[in-house]
């Protein structure tokens, strides 16, 4: 069996000389010439990634070998783009070109460090995906703390832009959300593999698809309610929709009921519905949704545009700079995405759009879908319904943010503030996200080794032997079929 | 920095940019035809029995050697088994190589088991029994390629 180590070797290489030649075409862009040291942040990177790789190769060796390169790539630009960033900035204020661990470009770097740190320590620790599953009661409990924290926390210790998704500390400050999705990924993959009998057999028929009994709805409503809670405690609708979307798929996956997917999308836009007539009826709460919203319908209305604070101003900056970049890109280096609000975090990829135009921001698009596909095909290759499920629904939540920060800053949704994975300026999101690539590395892992050869068994002796974890043996019920 | 190089720099990065997906997708072509091509690489097994002679065992079908297990139906249904010399055991339980939620399944059912360069399936007195396309496996049964073994709804099929 092949491991293809090496094609992701020589796949790192080549994302790092494209962040090098990015980094290139900033400097001439911007002085004009292109100083002897441009390449200096691609090599550090590609040290980093190269110290993950043979992690990698020493304790995951049949992982996917696409996963790590092309995380890799839209890590490295994300960190030039900020780095191009600084340097306008820098420029702007007639001030020297910031040092390489300076400036936001440089705490990405830093950040980028932690991140492969913690994926290190992940694959490391856990050489057996379904370890996991023995505490899944207790992720579970740590995902719905995390969630639940920035709710209950006073505006001032958690409100940055009128979304309450932070805890902040002094001068640093965490988005507990992010690793919150993971902890509940792997909670709802244990719960539902506990119960997938009962909750794909007892059906009835109606339309020609088969729905799930009333009483069998619990966990679902549940989850709903709950996500609605976060929409309006937290204000944040891009949460919501990622904690509810990631819940539902999970729950299709482990049924393969469609009749989910259909509840869930009705749940879901009803509620949201709601929450918008609730917000232009009585406000409270529900008035930061509804804001959001009437902005998203109309963003170019004189009364939203000028609006001074949650106005539409930074969208139409935001599709202003895409429309600027129209199809190439105006060159990276050559665009102003200064005058794009956020362009660090939430509006990246339109700071972005404006240089490299669609054909390179669909060449990222793409490389996320590559990502999701790699993670998708995991889940359909490993051979426990365990991993299947954590896997699949991993994917799925690395591409549903992808969906919900473009579909934001595109107008095709409201806009929330979600971050861009991998590319935002952020140390939660980045860490978060790069701990959901090594779980899928992992599991890629024993999906595509040998039989017999998955997880701990290339240390025999060592470690601590697996414990056969009864994830069977709930007990079902019996119903015709 | 003349206009020109300019030029080049910011469509070379976008040409690049796209070589680079495609390098990846064909990395994962290679990847998933990976079996196709190497037909000549023969995964038997090894070391049991001591009859194999030259790699390649003699009962075998077509002179080919059965390379993975792949579940045709049921809720694993595209799931690939690489074999290598171990048996493969199928259950309900967690701790089997191909663990099945099938509800016509036992904790253990049945397993595969290599022996002189051919697969054996064995049941191990499960409650609903293990079926070789129609027949009832009742002991060590030579499994044919492309013939399903069939656990409840579940079907697997040994292939090249």
């Amino acid at each position: 069996m092949k491991t293809h180590r090496n094609a992701e070797l020589g796949l790192l290489a080549f994302a790092m000389i494209l962040v090098a030649i990015y980094a290139a075409t900033v400097e001439a862009n911007q002085f004009n010439t292109i100083h002897p040291t441009f390449w200096i942040p691609a090599a550090l990177l590609l040290t980093l990634f190269i110290g993950l790789h043979f992690v990698v190769r020493f304790t995951a060796p049949y992982a996917d070998p696409v996963l790590l390169p092309a995380v890799a790539l839209i890590n490295g630009l994300g960190v030039s783009f900020l780095r191009r960033l600084d340097i306008a900035r820098a420029i702007a204020n007639k001030k020297p070109t910031p040092g390489w661990f300076e400036g936001t470009s440089g705490h990405q770097l830093e950040w980028t460090l932690a991140a492969l740190i913690l994926a290190a320590v992940l694959l490391l620790v856990v050489r057996d995906h379904k370890v996991v599953s023995r505490y899944a009661y207790t992720l579970g409990l740590v995902g719905i703390v995390l969630v639940m924290v920035p709710a209950v926390l006073p505006s001032s210790l958690s409100e940055v832009n009128g979304a309450k998704l932070w805890i902040k500390l002094g001068a640093f400050s965490i988005q507990p959300g992010e690793f919150a999705k993971l902890a509940l990924v792997s909670f709802f993959a244990y719960y539902l593999v506990r119960k997938r009998e009962v909750l794909s057999l007892a059906s009835r028929r109606f339309l020609g698809i088969d729905f799930p009994r009333g009483r069998d709805l619990g966990p679902v409503v549940t989850v709903w309610l709950l996500s609605l809670l976060v929409l309006v405690f937290e204000k944040d609708l891009g949460t919501a929709l990622l904690y509810f979307g990631l819940f539902v798929v999970t729950l299709y996956v482990a049924t393969e009921r469609a009749s989910w997917l259909i509840i869930g999308l009705v749940l879901f836009f009803g509620g949201v519905y709601v929450a918008y007539l609730l917000g232009a009826a009585v406000g409270g709460p529900f008035q930061n949704f509804y804001d959001r919203a009437s902005i998203w319908l109309d963003p170019f209305a004189q009364a939203n545009y000028n609006k001074p604070i949650g106005g539409s101003y930074q969208l139409v900056q935001g599709l202003l700079a895409l429309g600027t970049g129209g199809l190439f890109g105006s060159g990276p280096g050559a665009g102003s995405p200064g005058l794009v609000p956020a362009v660090r975090t939430d509006f990246i990829f339109a700071g972005m759009g404006e240089e490299i135009g669609l054909f390179g921001l669909s060449a990222l698009l793409v490389c996320y879908l590559l990502i999701v596909e790699r993670g998708l095909r995991a889940a359909l290759n490993v051979r426990d319904s365990f991993g299947k499920l954590v896997a699949g629904g991993l994917a799925f939540t690395l591409g549903l943010q992808v969906f919900v920060i473009l579909g934001g800053i595109t107008g095709l949704i409201p806009l929330t503030g979600q971050t861009t994975p991998f590319l935002s300026a952020g140390g939660s999101s980045l860490m978060a996200n790069w701990l959901l690539v090594a779980m899928l590395l992992r599991i890629s892992n024993a999906a595509r080794g040998p039989a017999n050869s998955g997880g701990s068994s290339d240390r025999p002796g060592g470690g601590p032997k697996k414990q056969p974890t009864q994830l069977h043996g709930a007990p079902t019920e019996v119903f015709k079929p | 920095m003349p206009e020109f190089v300019l030029t080049v720099a910011r469509f070379g990065f976008l040409i690049l940019l796209w070589i680079f997906v495609f390098t990846v997708v064909g990395v994962i072509r290679r990847d998933l035809f990976a079996g196709v091509r190497s037909k000549n690489i023969v995964a038997s097994p090894r070391g049991v029995g001591g009859a194999v002679t030259q790699g390649r065992p003699a009962k075998v079908k077509r002179g080919k050697a059965a390379r993975q297990l792949v579940v045709t139906a049921g809720q694993l249904a595209g799931t690939r088994i690489t074999l290598g010399d171990l048996p493969i055991t199928i259950g309900r339980a967690e701790d089997s190589t191909l663990v099945i939620t099938d509800d016509f399944a036992s904790a253990r059912h049945a397993r595969i088991v290599p022996r002189d360069g051919q697969w054996f399936v064995e049941d191990l007195g499960s409650t609903n029994g293990t079926y070789l396309d129609r027949g009832k496996v009742s002991g060590p049964t030579p499994v044919p390629l492309g013939v399903p073994i069939r656990i409840g709804r579940t079907s697997l099929e040994l292939r090249p």
